[in-house]
Parts: structure tokens; sequence; C-alpha cells
């Protein structure tokens, strides 16, 4: 990669300790990087850890969760070997999140201006002049009326709130925004508006994203390159042509056949049976596996690493292109 | 239509009465309302799929709970089969019962429509329960059975004694499938029941309705917000934007040439999964108004993107364009 | 049938496996047992009858007799035997909370459900009578309503006034707990899919409301008794008990009365205190470990991300 991209993760592995003392792997050797300017969109269903991918990036994971392998260097530093101190000067600061459900994450009793005010004087040394000046300039930014600085949540539509969560997000200047799911909860025409927004302010800022997501159509929009993850792994990385356009692993293949696709009405709809893996009780071989359409027999037995195809395309199947050696 | 449809509403109108504050209660202030459904008719064949579409807030389901008689209309009538719905007055006319019997309603959210103190045998039994059909301990089993198997679940009786906590998403949402058609209804009434779902799951559930749909030959309103499930399997589309029907037609025609402004903007603004296709898209400005006070002329207008003079002041009815494509723009003439 | 049999004893095993893992509740639990047991077999764990009086060599009533001289809790002032009293009351002071407390909570139960549900005129009615029961002073009221029954002389027992004017007057907290919580599961997509069904309101309410509260009905059932054993207490200590039947309420009043106090015959006076202390304790342990089992249902959402999705994990493990 003859690029130094901002933010690369290596080998990043997650595990939970659940109450009953067993160990989910939620993340196992995921890799990819994030370039200045980019749009990363991660994809996967329910379980897959795109959640906990953020989460660990951030290191903000919940009680009996840790981060056991890998490195995460933003710019030249490994986040993995900060201070909690230290890495709480990162968080906001350069890198800031947008919540699954941010809307409802406002206080209610707080004027949404008066809260924005709030993060940007708990993180930067800005004296009140200069951020209440801040304050009116992100919510221009973000398409709010400087008039309703001082309106509570209640009086805000769900797509303002969200607009206003960007804007809290965006208050210190970060380099990298995470957005967990940002237009899930929205209708098609306040999500079409939000994703615009996301692109006018990286555009704007050169900002790079890492937008977390269920919906397939969402990352075709405005993604540059594409994780796919599948149970805790990586199934496929690279290029948004690549992902959508020359799909290698199956499960990305079954994932796009199963979107409706609003211009070719009437096509048939592929499923893919079954549920995904239990994250306490993994299959010994390829996650896929027990729901794969091409499975061989050793399938069941060898976890497939993430390797590179072509450039920039990685595939973790062991029946990806030019790898017929392995099959021996 | 020389045939009856299998439903039919006529002038539907559901306002709800807006709770006042407590000043505006003691000033006895005239009472305001939100104007959930405004003057909506359509009709819906034997065996025919129609999608109504729109962002929340646009009626969609306030229709499909006064369907369902789970709302009772301010104003209209609801036709079952050449029926009045609960219209005692008129004849002929079928109870709510009756209705219930014969048409049944699927809800968005597996997670919350399922009763989770009940296991899955009395859920999905509970329709022959409540209207005393199949007594017969043997062959009501047998019903279950076969409801929970046409559904995806096999072998039904590994999930009888299991509690809904129990199943995936994708699980529940195939027992509310299976619960909805142990009566074998005429009608399915669902509302956004794949919108919960994950992708994959998604495409299971929208292929196994369409699939008893060809199998039973059952009508279905299909109520979503997402034009790309509607591409997939209904046969017409109805367009709702406040209360009202905007554009109805066929639907690979409404999506292929679509007619009214409001049509246009939500076909351009769904996903499409190829970067390769990024399109232009028509990204409306602002958000649906409230409900409560409608904007006069045209109620599209202040967000319409080639709204002109006469669209603040009349308000356009549906016109036929083409056979069965209607839409209610003034910009339109046949 | 057979199915149904097995489901409930996976239940009932699942349940103890939680309730097990839980010190304070096992405490609570073993407080109300040993109660109970207590009450139910005092006939063998005493020789004596509660009102034989014990003598001695010379015939003379062995009146405030220490511990160390007769018996396991020695005997009070007309020479009866303590410890056979304590057991006997067990007998009393559990029967009239118990059945004080189950009239309480059905009541409670029956008026919060018919309120919350139906709403409207009903509901405001049962509410404004909670609300006259809650501002007036409990003990005054009920000293007066006892004495008035009393006065009638209807030949019905103390002990069923007790606990018809206890039960009848300790409704109200339930009534407004349940009337809460059916007023948010009635509005819950089930209820409304229920209804969509063709289903009834008394269907509607046995299969789909019912089942809800019922972990609410348990709890509050188990935190009531504590309160009607301890009201009957009150009520038996002020002289409102059965003189002929004792409880440990009128153990202490003649404790009070007869001046084991000045005579300092601790055995008289402490032990049935104790045991007030340790079945009330009983209760609200329980109670309380039950709520917090019994409330926070396991409801995973699959938008929740991956933390939701292990909690899912988990419970079909234990299942």
């Amino acid at each position: 990669m003859s690029e130094k991209p901002l933010l690369s993760v290596r080998g990043l592995t997650t595990e939970f300790t659940t109450p009953e003392g067993k160990i989910a792997r939620a993340l196992e050797d995921v890799s990819f990087d994030v370039m200045h300017g980019q749009t990363i969109g991660l994809v996967g269903e329910s379980g897959s850890g795109k959640t906990t991918t953020l989460m660990s990036l951030m290191r903000l994971l919940p009680a009996g969760g840790r981060i056991t392998a890998g490195r995460v260097m933003f710019n030249d530093t490994n986040l993995l070997s900060l201070t909690e101190r230290e890495m709480r000067d990162y968080r906001w600061k350069s890198m800031a999140i947008v919540f699954q459900g941010a809307m409802n994450a406002l206080n209610p009793v707080m004027k949404v201006g008066d809260q924005i005010h709030e993060a940007i004087m708990l993180h930067n040394l800005m004296d009140e002049d200069a951020a209440e000046k801040r304050v009116r300039d992100l919510l221009e930014m973000v398409g709010i009326a400087r008039t309703r600085r001082d309106q509570y949540p209640h009086q805000y539509s769900g797509g303002m709130r969200q607009r206003a969560m960007i804007a809290m997000a965006l208050a210190c200047a970060p380099d990298l925004l995470f957005a967990d799911e940002p237009t899930t909860a929205l209708d098609v025409m306040i999500q079409a508006q939000v994703l615009q927004l996301l692109k006018e302010i990286q555009k704007a800022l050169g900002l790079a994203i890492v937008l977390v997501t269920h919906d397939l159509g969402v990352v075709a929009e405005v993604c540059d390159s594409v994780v796919v993850m599948y149970g805790g792994k990586v199934a496929e990385y690279g290029t948004a042509d690549h992902i959508y356009n020359e799909a290698q692993h199956p499960y990305t293949q079954k994932l796009l056949e199963a979107f409706p696709d609003v211009t070719k009405p009437g096509d048939t709809l592929a499923s893919i049976p079954g549920t995904p893996p239990r994250l306490t009780n993994l299959p010994p071989g390829c996650r896929f596996e027990p729901r794969c359409h091409v499975k061989v027999a050793k399938c069941s037995q060898v976890n497939p690493p993430l390797l590179e195809v072509s450039p920039k395309h990685y595939v973790s199947c062991i029946l990806r292109e030019g790898a017929e050696a392995d099959l021996r | 239509m020389t045939q009856t449809p299998m439903l039919e509403v006529r002038g539907l109108f559901k306002y709800f009465p807006v709770h006042q504050a407590l000043l505006g209660s003691l000033t006895r202030r005239a009472h305001s309302s939100v104007k959930a459904v405004d003057d909506v008719s359509f009709a819906l064949g034997h065996g025919e799929v129609l999608a109504v579409v729109g962002e929340s807030g646009c009626g969609k389901t306030t229709i499909a709970r006064t369907l369902i008689g789970l709302e009772t209309p301010t104003n209209g009538e609801i036709v079952f089969d050449g029926k009045a719905v609960g219209a005692r007055a008129k004849q002929p006319h079928i109870s709510l019962k009756q209705l219930r019997q014969r048409a049944q309603m699927i809800f968005q959210d597996p997670y919350e429509s399922l009763n989770p103190r009940a296991t899955i045998f009395e859920i999905v039994a509970e329709p022959l329960v409540v209207h005393g059909m199949i007594k017969d301990r043997r062959e009501r089993i047998a019903a279950v059975k076969s409801a929970l198997e046409d559904a995806g679940l096999r072998p039904a009786e590994d999930y009888f004694m299991r509690y809904p906590h129990e199943l995936s998403g994708g699980q529940r949402q195939r027992v509310v499938i299976a619960s909805a058609m142990v009566l074998q209804p005429e009608l399915l009434i669902a509302d956004e029941p794949v919108s919960m779902l994950d992708v994959s799951i998604r495409a299971e559930i929208l292929n196994l309705l369409r699939d008893l749909r060809q199998r039973r030959g059952i009508s279905i309103v299909f109520i979503t917000h997402d034009l790309s499930t509607v591409a997939y399997f209904a046969d017409r589309i109805a367009v709702m934007y406040l209360g009202r029907i905007v554009e109805i037609g066929p639907a690979r025609e409404v999506l292929k040439s679509p007619q009214h402004p409001y049509t246009k903007a939500l076909i351009s603004v769904a996903p499409v999964p190829n970067p390769r296709l990024r399109r232009e898209r028509v990204i409306l400005q602002g958000e649906t108004p409230n409900p409560i006070n409608l904007p006069t002329g045209c109620r599209f207008h202040p967000r319409c993107p080639v709204a002109i003079d006469i669209c603040k002041v009349n308000d356009p009815q549906l016109i036929e364009l083409s056979a069965g494509h209607q839409a209610a723009c003034l910009l339109l003439t046949k | 049938m057979g199915e149904h049999w097995t489901l409930f004893l996976r239940n009932i095993q699942e349940f103890w496996r939680t309730f097990r893992q839980n010190k304070l509740g096992m405490v609570g639990g073993f407080l109300v047992l040993v109660a109970t047991l207590t009450a139910i077999f005092a006939p063998a764990l005493t020789s004596y009858d509660a009102s034989e009086i014990i003598r001695d060599s010379n015939n003379r009533a062995l009146t405030f007799a220490p511990p160390s001289v007769h018996g396991i809790l020695g005997t009070d002032d007309a020479g009866h035997d303590v410890w056979s009293q304590l057991v006997y009351g067990a007998r009393i002071s559990l029967v009239v909370g118990f059945m004080a407390g189950f009239i309480a909570m059905f009541v409670g139960s029956a008026l919060g459900i018919v309120a919350g549900y139906f709403g409207g005129k009903i509901d405001s009615l049962i509410m404004r009578i909670t609300d006259v029961l809650l501002v007036i002073p409990d003990l005054p009221l009920m000293l007066v309503l006892v004495a008035t029954i009393r006065q009638m002389e209807l030949k019905i027992s103390p002990l069923v006034v007790l606990i018809i004017v206890i039960g009848l007057l300790y409704w109200t907290s339930t009534a407004r707990l349940i009337r809460s919580q059916v007023l948010t599961v009635k509005e819950r997509q089930f209820v409304a899919r229920a209804r969509a069904i063709g289903a009834g309101h008394w269907h509607i309410i046995r299969k789909h409301i019912l089942p809800q509260l019922m972990p609410l009905i348990v709890t509050n059932t188990v935190l009531i008794l504590s309160t009607a054993i301890l009201i009957e207490s009150g009520l038996a200590f002020l002289g409102l008990g059965d003189p002929t039947r004792p409880s440990w309420g009128t153990m202490l009043n003649f404790a009070f009365d007869r001046s084991a106090i000045s005579n300092g015959a601790w055995w008289f006076y402490l032990p049935p205190g104790i045991a007030i202390l340790w079945v009330s304790l009983g209760c609200i342990l329980l109670g309380n470990v039950l709520e917090e089992m019994l409330n926070p249902r396991l409801t995973a959402h699959h938008l929740e991300g991956e933390a939701g999705m292990i909690a899912i994990a988990e419970a079909e493990s234990k299942g």
C-alpha cells in the first residue's frame, strides 16, 4: 500500500467473558485500512462484529470485553498501547463517534446548543465565546438554522436530532468519524439527507468516515471501500467496486443477491438458510461453512485467513480465485 | 371489474383528536386533530398484492390498523368481499369477529408481537381457540404443525414447547406468519413485516410470503416504507403522503415511470446495491409536515421541486393517466 | 399433557438455578420456610399445650420461670410454657397474615386489572377509592372497624374479623401497581395482535395480560404478607387479637400487660418479637430477590449489536 493510511487495523481480536465464564470470540484477526478523506463501510448482520470493531477501536468495550491481540495504528501511534488517560485525549478530538440510535441520546432537558457547547468545552481549550461561535458554525454546517440553537431536543424532528448529533461529533474537529448505523431508524428521504450531509462534510473537512451498517444499499451509495464481516471475522475487504461487482466470498455474493433492487422489480431474492453462528460456540472451520452453498469438506476444518486476491481485494475463503493449492 | 373485490375502501378518514395542553383545555378552544388518513379509497382484487408505500406519518400503519378494526374509522366504509364491515345498518354486512376470522394481520416487530410467556404452540393455536375452531386435540395439533411447517419451521414439534425469546428474529416472524395462516385467511395485512430483520433473513420472509400467496392465492395488503421490497412482489403500489394516496397503479409501471413528483423522489433515493449505478438523486428538503395543520392546496407543495403557484391553492384529485394508473398532481393531464 | 409437565419442570429448574445463586434470597427463603414448618409441625415441637399450666413439685403454678428452670423458654405469668405458646402462636400469626395477604393481593390485582384494562369511568371510580383509603390513617381506621364489628356480636371469630379488615384495607398499593403495569402491557403489540385475531376481553386478560403480571403479583404478595403479619401483630398487641388463641402479637400484649418487663422476664417478650422480625424479614428479603429475578425480562434486540447477541447466546445455552 503506497499511501500511508490514517488508521490501520491489523489482526484485531476481541473476546468477551460471559457472566457464566464462557469465552465469546467477538472479533478475530480483523484487518483493514482507513485512508485520509475516505469512507469505508463495515457491513454485516447482527452479531457479525461490526459494532464490536468500533468499540474496540475507540477502546470503549463494555465490561467483560477485552482486546487480546492486534494493532491499531492511528497515524504513527498504536492506540492499543496508550494508557486510558492518553486514549481519552484521542477520543472526540481525533476520532469521534455517532452512536446507533444517537438521536435518542440527547439530554431531553438541556438545550441542543448547550449540549454541543458542553462537548466543546469538555475537550478544548477554547474560551466560552469562541466555543459559542463554534456551536453556531457547527449547526449551520449540518443544516440546522442558528435560531434553533436554544431549542430542546423534543422540538427537533428525528432527522434534525441526528444532524445535531453529527454536529456534536464534529465539535472538536476530529480526523476520523465513526458512524454506527446512522440512518437505520430514519425514513428513506431523511436517510438520503443524512448521507448527503455526511458526504458534504467529508468534502469540506477532509474527514475519514467509518460507516457501520447492515444496509448494503447505503454502503453502495457512499463508501469507497467496504469490509464485509461475518461471525466476527472479515469475510471480504476491497473497494466498493470489488465488493459489488467482483465479490468472491460466497457470503458476500449471497448477501448481494438477497438485497432487493428497486431497479429490477420482480427479481427473485436469494436467501441464506440458517442463522449466524453463536459467538460462544463458533464452528471449528470457516465461520460461514454451516450456511455456505459451495462448501467443500475442508471448509469445516480450516479457518481460512484473509488473503489478497488482487490489489486491495482481500477474501477469507479457501475457494477464492487462484487458491487451488489450498484445496490439496 | 365485474367480480366483487376482496377488499374495498371507500372514502376512509381517520382523525385522532389531539390532547390539548392544560391551558388549551381550560380555554376550551376548538379541538384540533391529527389527520392520519384523509379520504383514502382503493380496492384490492382476489389474490392481489397491493403495497402501500410512504414515509412515517403518512398514515399507512393507521390504514392497516383500521382495516382489521384496531381503529374505528372516523368516516368511510370498508367492504370485505362485498360485505360492509361492522356496519349493522347495511346489508350485507360482516361483523368484526367474522372479518378477523378471514383476514389476519402481521405486525412489524417480531420481538414485540409475540406474548413472551406463551409457548409457540399456544401462540399458533390461539386463533383456533379464539374462534372455537378445530376443537379436536389431535386435529388441532395437526393444524398447528402444518402451519408451522408451511412457514418454514421444521420439524414443527421442536418448536411447540419453546418460548419466543428462544428464537431468532426471523424465526419469530415465521411464527407470526404461521399464526396468521392457521385460520387459512383470504386476506393478509402485513405491516412492515421485514423492516426489523437482517437482510439475509428479510429475503427469506419475503420469499415465504410470496410462496404462500402463490400456493394459497391470498390477497395481501403490504405496508412498507421500502420501495425495493415492494418492487419484489407487489402487483400494485399505492404511494401515500400525509394521509392521502398520491399515486396508485401497477407496480412495474409506477416504478418504471412514476408520475407524481413525490413518487419520483422516493424512487430516486431508494438505495441501489451497486456503486457503478449511483444515480442522480432527488433529495427533498425538510421533513413531512405534521398532519395536524396540513398545508393549503396540494399538501406536497411546500417540498415539491416542481411546484407552481396554483399548487398552493388547489387540492389535486387522483386522475387516471392510463389503465389503473392514477396520480394526484395538478401538473398532470390525461 | 406430558409435554406441559416437562416444560413446567424445566421452568422450575431454571428458576431454582438462578435463585440458588442469590444468597439473600436463600436466607429469606430459609427464614420463611422455618417459620412455616414450625407452624405446621407445632404439636411435634413441644410436649405442652399452649394453655397448659406448668406446676412445680408443690403443685403450685410455676410463674415467670426462666429457661434454666423450665423448658426451652421458661414460663409466663400464669405458668404457661412460652415455647409452646410461640410455636402455636406461629400458626395464628401466619394464618392471619397469609389469609389477609392473599385477600389483599386478590382484591388488589382484580381491581387493578379492571381499572387498567378498561379505563374510563370504572378506572376513575377504583382509583378514587384507593385515594380515599390512602389518605385515611390505617391504624385508627382498623381499630375502629375491628372494635365496631366486635360490638355487633356477629359470632365471627375475632381472627376472621382481623383477616377481613386487613385484607380489605391493604389492597390499594397492589391495585395501583398492577394498574400501572396493565397500562403498559395493554399497549404492547402482542395485545394488539390478539385483538386483531378476534380475541375478546376475557381471553386477552387471561392469556396475555395476566401472565405478564404474574411476577409482579407473586413479588407483591410476598411483600404484602410481611405487612399483613406486622399489622396483625400490631392489632393483637393493642388487644384486638383472640385471647383464647394467642398469636405472637397477643403474646407481646400479655407480656406488657402482665409486667414481664419489670419482672425481668425477657424470655416472655423477646421470643415473639424476634419471631415477628424473623418472618417479616424473611418475606422482605424473599420479595426483593424475586422482584430482581422476575422483572427484567431478557429481551435482547437484534440491532443492539454483539453484546446483545452474546446475551441471547447465553439465554439459549441455558435453555
